[in-house]
């Protein structure tokens, strides 16, 4: 018998705090093209390993690699990056919308950009998303207006959700892109949802939920696996890891052993971890699970490691709990710039290029910017009726709704 | 019409409903093969296929999540909670989501469910397998919360609520499934095929949400009650002799003000009862209600008879349980005043 000991409990920290040298140099990222690619119809045991492994196309001289490589063509990559870009350029101009008052909230994606934009390209005009508040990518890479975005950011006169929701929670279901809701975790069960509906039907469209690495501890993610497990719902599972949950690190979630991945296989859930920085790899795999869940092949889990580079939002300092300089030390680098050097490599691309794309962005997002504050913003301009507060909390207004609506004067 | 207990009412409502709309569809714990261990769902998955009723992994925040998924696509799911003791679970899901789903998105996306589950105590059913928790749904904008108290009236309401294009809450009393009961525990129960409201009319019809049913004509006190409690206000009416008009609400969430308060200015009196707790349970509101908009024809103070604040016990049932002689107390107090 061993001596008796007094218990401790185990509270996993991140390896660094500020004031601490960021070193990536331990965590284990294989090299571009070395992770196998499977069949469709694999069966989920075989490929536990995939799990544990990160599949990446992009190695770093910016050649596309390995089995998952080859999914797009020239223009079909050079829109991407404009997609990327165009999404860090709008969160830039909102971030400063922000910090000017005209809006009270804003969430980026900076550093996140391939996973959302690349994703939305393996769906088609049917299949449905279930957001978190960081895929803003899934509506910009369908070329959705961005002054309707800033419209709702700005709680305008033109808000498509009449000054209801807090900025960025956006809904546009012709794009497949379910209301974003402030509770985490929740559309990820709906999704699987939405997909056994499409199942009962016989419908041959999909469904996709999007949850980020912290949220994975809340109940509804354990729901969604095993509805998506014994349904076999064309689901597709996507866990955007980007280690930080506001200011608490990966390891609080998930704990210190495993993957989030790793989690799918349980459930009987094929589940494999992609380069999130990778825009050819987020596509290649998206597709792959995306045929899969077509083919009734049931669902797939995706985690894609990426590292959140901003803060959590703008109401957040992430020098308050991490180092300044992680993100710069992060293995797996800049989406954007990884993607930039692809298409150099390819000779589809020049610096020159990039520069004169990142100028029209800016001026489209500013001409759009220029539209959406015409209507108003937060605290000027044009705002959403009063009256409106009452309407849509059901479909017909019930009469104490109408009291109250007279007894506040509107 | 068919003679029918609460139990084939509902389950009557839910086949005439998939029968008409192939979007209408009903899962739940144990709701498939089974059919539901209160036969509520029985034979439903024989006729309507394992894609129209099915059974679900014990976890009701991914029934009512899925159900909100499905209704998304545009599916009508009519989904079952074992027991309404058991709906905590769901409860981010319904007040999170279903409840402000057309709200939050501006009618871009809705939610049209009836979530069903069965509730209330005198069955000696201890903490978990009576509570009535209607108070923490009638709190959320959004829902519709029904609660009905006879076959005719479930089955009616369970039609209107499936096709009711927003989130509704459908609170079956499971006291009242295989007959009426007015709280005399002590004396045999009298099944539904022996009372008028057994007698079910086939096929399709509705009883609209939102509407009260005078269900006792009297002069002297407004009696506000639903679900099991309107047998025991009867019981308690005739055990007293006093002349107590009894208002079965129906659906709590939206309220039939309009039947309340004609009633209670009639009456010039009220008292108001329900199974659940007393504090802040939903005789609160209707207390606030009724003083209200009736405060210069109140002739007393209005008494609320309901569920001690303890959680629901088994031993002491019928000491827990407002029956006839504390409403019936309530009545002679409240004209005495």
């Amino acid at each position: 018998m061993s001596e008796e000991q007094r218990l401790h409990l185990h509270v996993p920290e991140p390896e660094f705090r500020p004031g601490d040298t960021p070193d990536f140099s331990n965590v284990n990222i294989p090299n571009a093209g070395s992770v196998r690619r499977p069949e469709i119809d694999v069966p989920p045991e075989e490929i536990r390993d995939l799990a544990y492994s990160i599949i990446r196309v992009l190695n770093r001289e910016g050649e596309a690699v390995g089995p998952w490589a080859g999914e797009l063509d020239d223009d079909q990559l050079i829109e991407g990056l404009r997609h990327m870009m165009t999404l860090r350029t709008f969160d830039a101009r909102m971030m400063m919308a922000q910090r000017q008052g005209k809006t009270s909230f804003y969430m980026q994606h900076l550093g996140e950009e391939a996973v959302s934009t690349a994703f939305q390209k393996v769906l088609v005009k049917g299949d449905m998303n279930f957001p978190t508040y960081r895929q803003a990518g899934l509506l910009l890479a369908q070329e959705y207006p961005m002054v309707k975005m800033m419209n709702q950011i700005y709680s305008n006169e033109e808000d498509p959700l009449h000054g209801r929701q807090l900025p960025i929670m956006y809904s546009e279901k012709e794009y497949g892109f379910f209301s974003i809701s402030g509770n985490l975790g929740t559309q990820y069960i709906q999704a699987v949802g939405w997909a056994m509906a499409s199942a009962i039907k016989h419908d041959t469209k999909i469904a996709a939920g999007w949850i980020g690495d912290g949220s994975t501890a809340e109940s509804d993610f354990h729901a969604s696996l095993v509805f998506a497990s014994t349904y076999k719902a064309p689901v597709i599972l996507n866990v955007v890891n980007n280690q930080w949950a506001i200011s608490t690190f990966q390891g609080i979630a998930k704990g210190g052993s495993g993957t989030f991945a790793a989690r799918g296989h349980g459930f009987g859930i094929p589940s494999l971890r992609v380069d999130g920085n990778d825009y050819l790899a987020v596509y290649a795999v998206a597709k792959w699970a995306a045929e899969r869940a077509r083919r009734n092949l049931g669902p797939v889990m995706i985690e894609y490691v990426t590292y959140r580079a901003g803060g959590h939002s703008t109401s957040d300092d992430p020098a308050a709990y991490r180092p300044k300089k992680e993100s710069d030390a992060w293995p797996l680098g800049d989406p954007i710039e990884r993607m930039k050097l692809h298409l150099i490599a390819r000779g589809i691309w020049t610096e020159a290029r990039h520069k004169q794309a990142e100028a029209e962005i800016r001026d489209q997002v500013l001409t759009a910017q220029k539209e959406a504050e015409s209507h108003g913003t937060l605290h000027s301009g044009g705002a959403p009726s009063a009256r409106d507060m009452f309407e849509d909390v059901y479909k017909e207004m019930p009469p104490h709704l109408r009291r109250q609506r007279q007894e506040a004067g509107i | 019409m068919s003679r029918m207990t609460m139990i084939q009412a509902i389950r009557d409502a839910m086949d005439v409903k998939m029968g008409q709309d192939e979007d209408v569809v009903v899962f739940g714990e144990d709701v498939g093969y089974f059919g539901g261990v209160f036969r509520c769902t029985q034979g439903l998955q024989e006729k309507y296929g394992r894609n129209r009723c099915f059974d679900t992994p014990i976890n009701e925040s991914g029934i009512v999540g899925a159900a909100i998924g499905m209704a998304a696509y545009g599916l009508r799911p009519c989904v079952e909670i074992q027991f309404a003791d058991y709906v905590y679970p769901a409860y981010d899901q319904i007040v999170s989501e279903a409840a402000r789903l057309r709200y939050r998105s501006a009618g871009d996306f809705t939610a049209p469910i009836t979530i069903r589950m069965p509730t209330g105590g005198g069955i000696f059913g201890g903490q978990t397998h009576s509570q009535s928790p209607e108070a923490v749904f009638t709190q959320v904008s959004g829902l519709k919360v029904v609660v009905p108290s006879n076959p005719i009236d479930a089955k009616g309401l369970l039609i209107a609520s499936i096709e009711d294009d927003d989130p509704v809450i459908f609170l079956e009393p499971k006291r009242l499934y295989n007959g009426p009961f007015d709280g005399h525990h002590e004396q045999p129960v009298t099944p539904w095929s022996k009372h008028e409201l057994g007698e079910v009319p086939d096929g399709h019809y509705t009883v609209p949400l939102g509407k009260a049913k005078v269900t006792r004509e009297g002069s002297a006190v407004t009696v506000l009650a639903y679900g099991t409690m309107v047998y025991v206000a009867e019981a308690a009416a005739r055990e007293t002799g006093i002349d107590a008009e009894i208002i079965d609400l129906r659906t709590l969430l939206p309220l039939d003000e309009e039947t309340i308060i004609a009633s209670v200015q009639k009456t010039g009196r009220c008292v108001v009862v329900h199974e659940a707790t007393l504090t802040s349970g939903f005789g609160g509101e209707l207390l606030s209600r009724v003083q209200e908009t009736c405060f210069y024809h109140l002739e007393a103070p209005i008494i609320r008879v309901a569920g001690w604040d303890t959680p629901y016990p088994h031993a002491q049932e019928w000491d827990y349980f407002p029956g006839p002689a504390r409403v019936g107390r309530a009545l002679v107090k409240v004209m005495e005043a």
